[in-house]
């Protein structure tokens, strides 16, 4: 059936509510007696917890309780892992060490609660923070990671010496023989610094357990909130339908939200369940900076070995990768960086030492992107400068390196985050990098543009790098679609919103199947009373995931439909078809039944329901794919520095997307031009900046820049489609695929512009400072 | 982030508030717009016990020119009437140069002209050009009233002249010579942050293109507005080429101490120094020379 | 210790008298005890703008306001500037556009913007561009709501509800 709705930019479902103030967000929650609650944090990065006293909180009017880690007793342990080491893998050394709801030993980062107080309101509550009396004896601090690994370093967790958290190596064909044969080795270190998510809605809980219906309702910011339900109900000894957890509309996820389980959803459930009142917590801006999960810090060791005609004989990518204080998240993220730093190339050989390091600062968990930016700003900086030092054009030394066409699925050999072996299920690299090239003018630009700028003393310059991104990866997420009687289509799935149109996309898909009107669909997401198998939000698999387990189960509904519809019409399904809602035969428009009656047909009041048979025209199915989908593209910029002040301007930004089937070009861009606004920010603006006592020096945001629209120039999007053979939408993801080859893009870009010799840009994020020093330190040199 | 309790006074007359002033002294902080002393309670970095609420003195509210021309502006008129004002555009074209740049809208919505001045925040543009401007605060107190010369006003970081039990309640801004010319250059990350360094300049010139007077006023290089008074005496007496500015540009950088901060090390704030001194000068200058290039 | 004060506010309209503290910041004023939600807090800081109302007609920070400071006042919220069925030009404008993903800044934009189309007769790129830069999005990137911003100029100069 040719696509009626699926591709087209159709507005949101979700839209009026969100415009209008009529749209729940955590905060919006008010129950009667409902309490407030905050969290003594520490101040110190490092300290021994001598005591903490909460007596005086308590004298406080208005303060019902505080309690800290003595007070749980048996129900005070640090989380479960939430990503065990690969079992895949004979030789990794993995270490969990994970997070715990209140500190009982010692602090190992800033910010980590120490005690919660729960009060009348949230003033109130913050003002018995300063009644507590806590005795911490500060300890030294480590927060480099290359620091962190020397034998005199201060340890992190006291039994694990040094602040090793896992060691993997992970290889493919025989690097060590490669670089004997090649003409050329380049060798470089590139240093990338951490960032936040910042979404621009806090974290916030409220958590209300009903002592009569013997009922836990939370309502919680996270993108997971099923595993959240199955992990309180587990902790606290409920069955798992007792607890309820709505993550309603979230104002943001992009990663932080999906770790669990973070302190605050442990003590907001353990004191709801002690107290019988339901209990709310807003995160704080301030707290959102040391509470909420960060990534990005890497140091990588890079050798690239080549031919001298630019092909790609082996990659080594050895690197420390800055886990902060816990590792409940494994080694995702870097397994992450080691596919990425693959790239769409041909590397027939890699070696990868991978050490992932505990330090005194707040626990790295998937931020957009999740490590992939890493891997491709270290296969794309290479590139570059190998492209320099071979004298071949930069976009001339990857189109000799692309794989193929007929390769795919091509098997890297090396295992990804979901533990199988990394392959890359379908790609088309060449048309991508040459639209882009197009759309940028790249040859006007380099040959005539560029030459006329430099003479007038003007550095502007270009960049063009490519990527690919892993996303939809299982295991796996469902959805349960019925036709009501009315008419319209109810729907619900397990993973929750941030923002990514789900209501809108997966109506598409229903409509599209069951001949409606999109705004007929109505869909529920995040809530585990209304579906409660399957996982979350994360990695870019929510279009591919649970948009192919909606579009099951609307096919099958479909299936009972025609099935019901010719037994109805006494007309066989191959003559019928679906259209604005009525079941019709197909040359004879009067013979018809709305799908409204066919569902009240569907559900007999006299009668048996045959054995083999469901009531109603109602499907629930499942998707878990083999592997995820490898989406790819290339992005092309222009940018100008001025020479005296290092102040950057994009004048041109070009995105070539291909995420296989896409569902809502509107969407789609929309995901793009945000993703590469937070790449922006990574590249140029964003940096989280610690001193040596693991103090955030720019926690708020004043000092951590997220980009306004003044920073954000305006993005061209070109649409390429390569359909993925992994699931039968052909969709690949797309939340992530904006944000990730930015930094790469920059680097190479600015480099370009600066246009001085022996200048490298070996580090992300940059800065006018930054530039500064490394423009002015060449010009000395030189 | 909840601010700590206080008790909160709004007086309706200006006696009223100097009285509570005089009252409670260093226990009472003033409350304008609130867009800075707001967010350090939030935070609480600040924890005032009394507030004493301004914003009911209509009477401080106002923008009107004396007879020769010397603009006078209620300590209370928010930022947003500055930027739209008439008479500020034609006797204090600096003034109306600068007021975009501060903050965003919201904030200049509420923001108070003599709240910026009062707060003395070392990367504040108001401060800044109202020494290059020779500007001169009315403050009173429930004891008299006083003129400071806005040389004489930051005293250090967010330090200001004023008393505790005085306000800020008046600013005037003499009118200007003719052939003089104006320039604001400032370069921030984000295009409404504070200034990583920023620069006013104002040039006077005589009938022969020799300056007559020169201005050159720095922030975010030190606690308070800093002048580059030798270099802007390089200038005097003299016919001001592209040369000359350059000269007197790359001469600021030995009368200025920055800090490093998270954003600029001393090096880079030095370095911006010169390059946005030269091009302050530049623009002051054409503008000097040429009336009709005002509106650049 | 707690000293409260009686207001008495227009908000949207509508005259409310409460009984308050005076450290009782606007924002959670309006949210928390007029119910009024689509006002949004992301940073208390003052920065990013979601909280943005409109305070006699100005947009304003109600994270940097204390709701004392309201009495006698007029404050408009989103909740005033159209309905689920009755969409303002502006909203349109940014439902056609598709000028927002998770809608948690959306309010803020709106009431920031609001003055500005009001205001003025043909937005320049600048115009456009300053009328931006007080409110930050994670979501979006800006451009479809700038695409949102043009499209309400122009459905509200040909006639449109202003």
């Amino acid at each position: 059936m040719t696509a009626k709705l699926i591709g087209k930019r159709i507005k949101r479902n979700e839209d009026p509510r969100l415009l209008t103030g009529q749209a729940l967000f955590v905060d919006d929650v008010e129950l009667p007696g409902m309490l407030h609650a905050a969290f003594l944090r520490s101040e110190y990065a490092h300290a021994r917890l001598k005591g903490v006293d909460v007596s005086a909180a308590l004298e406080r009017p208005g303060v019902v309780a505080a309690f800290t880690a003595e007070d749980m007793g048996d129900a005070w342990s640090p989380g479960p892992p939430l990503v065990i080491p690969p079992p895949t893998i004979e030789e990794v050394e993995f270490y969990t060490r994970t997070q715990v709801p209140l500190v009982k030993d010692k602090v190992r980062h800033a910010g980590e609660p120490l005690a919660i107080v729960i009060a009348e309101s949230r003033y109130i509550a913050e003002d018995a923070l300063d009644d507590i009396v806590v005795d911490l004896e500060p300890l030294d601090v480590v927060t480099d990671i290359e620091r962190a690994l020397d034998s005199d370093s201060p340890l992190v967790h006291d039994d694990l010496e040094p602040n090793l958290a896992a060691h993997l190596v992970q290889e493919k064909g025989d690097y060590a023989a490669a670089r004997e044969e090649a003409d050329t080795v380049i060798k470089r270190r590139i240093t990338i610094e951490r960032g936040i998510a910042g979404a621009m809605e806090n974290r916030g809980i409220v958590a209300s357990w009903d002592n009569k219906q013997q009922q836990l309702t939370v309502w919680d910011t996270t993108q997971s909130p099923i595993p959240i339900r199955n992990g309180l109900a587990s902790m606290f000894g409920l069955s798992e339908h007792q607890v309820r957890v709505i993550a309603p509309f979230v104002g943001g996820g992009f990663g932080p939200k999906i770790m669990m389980f973070y302190p605050e959803e442990v003590l907001l459930t353990w004191s709801t369940l002690k107290m019988g009142k339901p209990i709310k917590w807003i995160e704080d801006r301030r707290e959102n900076f040391y509470a909420t999960t960060q990534e990005r810090g890497q140091v990588h060791d890079v050798e690239l070995a080549l031919t001298s005609d630019g092909r790609i004989l082996g990659l080594r990518d050895d690197f420390l990768h800055d886990t902060g204080a816990y590792d409940p998240y494994g080694l995702t993220i870097p397994l992450n960086t080691q596919c990425h730093a693959l790239g769409p190339y041909d590397i027939p050989n890699f070696s990868s030492d991978l050490k992932v390091v505990f330090t005194n600062k707040t626990l790295t968990t998937p931020v957009r992107g999740a490590g992939r930016p890493q891997g491709v700003y270290v296969i794309e900086r290479m590139l570059d400068i190998a492209a320099k030092e071979l004298g071949i054009d930069r976009v001339e030394i990857r189109k000799r390196n692309f794989l193929p066409n007929d390769v795919f699925p091509y098997d890297n050999i090396i295992i990804d985050q979901a533990f199988a072996s990394f392959v890359i299920d379908s790609g088309d690299y060449l048309p991508a990098m040459e639209k882009a090239l197009e759309m940028i003018g790249y040859e006007k630009f380099t040959k005539e543009e560029q030459p006329k700028l430099r003479e007038e003393g003007r550095r502007v310059g270009i960049g063009v790098v490519s990527f690919i991104e892993t996303t939809g990866v299982g295991p796996y997420e469902g959805a349960r679609v019925t036709i009501e009687s009315s008419g319209k289509i109810s729907a619900a799935t397990g993973v929750g919103t941030q923002g990514q149109s789900h209501f809108t996309t997966f109506a598409q898909i229903i409509a599209e199947q069951l001949g409606v009107d999109v705004r007929d669909v109505h869909l529920v997401t995040g809530d585990t009373a209304q579906f409660h198998w399957g996982t979350g939000t994360f990695a870019s698999r929510g279009a591919v995931v649970a948009a192919n387990a909606v579009n099951a189960a609307a096919s099958i509904v479909r299936g009972k439909v025609l099935k019901l519809a010719s037994e109805v019409l006494e007309t066989p399904e191959e003559e019928l078809e679906i259209e604005d809602g009525v079941v019709r035969v197909a040359d004879i428009p009067t013979r018809s039944i709305t799908l409204g009656d066919l569902a009240q047909r569907s559900n007999p009041l006299r009668g048996a329901v045959e054995p083999g048979t469901e009531p109603g025209l109602e499907a629930t199915a499942y998707f878990g794919p083999n592997y995820g989908a490898t989406a790819f593209g290339t992005h092309a910029m222009i940018v100008e520095v001025d020479p005296e002040t290092m102040m950057v301007e994009i004048k041109r930004y070009i995105v070539v997307e291909d995420c296989g089937t896409v569902l809502n070009p509107l969407i789609v861009e929309g995901q793009i031009h945000g993703g590469v606004a937070h790449g922006i920010g990574n590249s140029f603006y964003e940096k989280l900046v610690f001193d040596d006592n693991g103090q955030l020096l720019n926690a708020s945001f004043m000092d951590y820049l997220i980009p306004t629209a003044a920073e954000v120039p305006r993005i061209e999007v070109a649409h390429q489609e390569t359909p993925s053979p992994l699931n039968p939408l052909g969709s690949k993801g797309v939340g992530e695929a904006g944000a990730i080859p930015v930094p790469a893009l920059f680097a190479q870009a600015v480099e370009n512009a600066l246009g001085v010799d022996g200048l490298e840009i070996l580090e992300s994020p940059l800065s006018p400072q930054r530039l500064f020093e490394l423009f002015y330190e060449e010009e000395k040199d030189a | 982030m909840k601010p700590a309790p206080f008790e909160y006074i709004a007086p309706t007359s200006v006696e009223e508030a100097l009285g509570h002033l005089a009252e409670y002294g260093y226990d009472a902080k003033v409350l304008a717009g609130g867009q800075s002393l707001i967010p350090m309670m939030n935070f609480r970095l600040a924890q005032p016990s009394v507030l004493v609420d301004l914003n009911k003195l209509a009477e401080l509210s106002y923008i009107r020119s004396e007879k020769d021309g010397e603009l006078r502006i209620g300590a209370m008129t928010r930022h947003h009437q500055v930027e739209h004002d008439a008479l500020v555009a034609e006797h204090a074209p600096l003034i109306h140069e600068t007021m975009p740049k501060i903050a965003t809208p919201q904030i200049r919505s509420r923001g108070t002209f003599g709240g910026s001045i009062a707060h003395a925040d070392p990367a504040a543009e108001l401060t800044t050009i109202c020494v290059a401007l020779d500007g001169r605060f009315r403050c009173r107190s429930a004891r008299g009233e006083r003129w400071v010369p806005a040389k004489e006003f930051f005293l250090g970081m967010f330090t200001s002249a004023l008393e505790p039990d005085e306000i800020l309640v008046e600013i005037a801004i003499p009118p200007m010579a003719p052939r003089t010319g104006w320039a604001l250059e400032e370069e921030a990350r984000r295009v409404h942050d504070f200034a990583l360094v920023g620069v006013g300049a104002v040039l006077t010139l005589d009938a022969q293109n020799r300056c007559e007077r020169a201005r050159l006023v720095f922030l975010s290089v030190g606690d308070g507005p800093v002048e580059a008074e030798k270099a802007a005496e390089m200038l005097i007496g003299k016919e001001v080429t592209p040369d000359l500015i350059r000269t007197a540009a790359e001469a600021v950088s030995d009368e200025l101490e920055p800090s490093a901060d998270l954003h600029a090390s001393v090096e880079y704030r030095l370095h911006l120094a010169r390059v946005l001194a030269k091009r302050a000068l530049e623009r002051a200058f054409a503008r000097a020379v040429d009336p009709g290039s005002r509106a650049a | 210790m707690s000293n409260v004060m009686d207001i008495t506010v227009t908000v949207n309209g509508e005259v409310f008298q409460r009984r308050i503290e005076p450290r009782l910041l606007l924002s959670d004023f309006i949210r928390h005890e007029l119910n009024l939600s689509g006002t949004h807090v992301g940073c208390e800081q003052g920065v990013c703008g979601a909280c943005t109302i409109l305070f006699d007609g100005m947009p304003v920070r109600s994270c940097l306001m204390f709701a004392v400071q309201a009495d006698g006042h007029e404050i408009r919220t989103v909740e005033d500037l159209g309905t689920m069925e009755d969409l303002h030009p502006l909203q349109e404008a940014f439902w056609e556009t598709h000028a927002l993903q998770c809608g948690f800044c959306t309010s803020g934009f709106l009431m920031s913007i609001l003055p500005v189309l009001e205001q003025n007769s043909g937005l320049s790129e600048d115009d456009l561009r300053h009328a931006l830069e007080g409110n930050l999005c994670r979501c979006t990137g800006y451009q479809h709501i700038e695409d949102a911003v043009r499209l309400a100029a122009e459905k509200m100069s040909s006639g449109g509800e202003s």
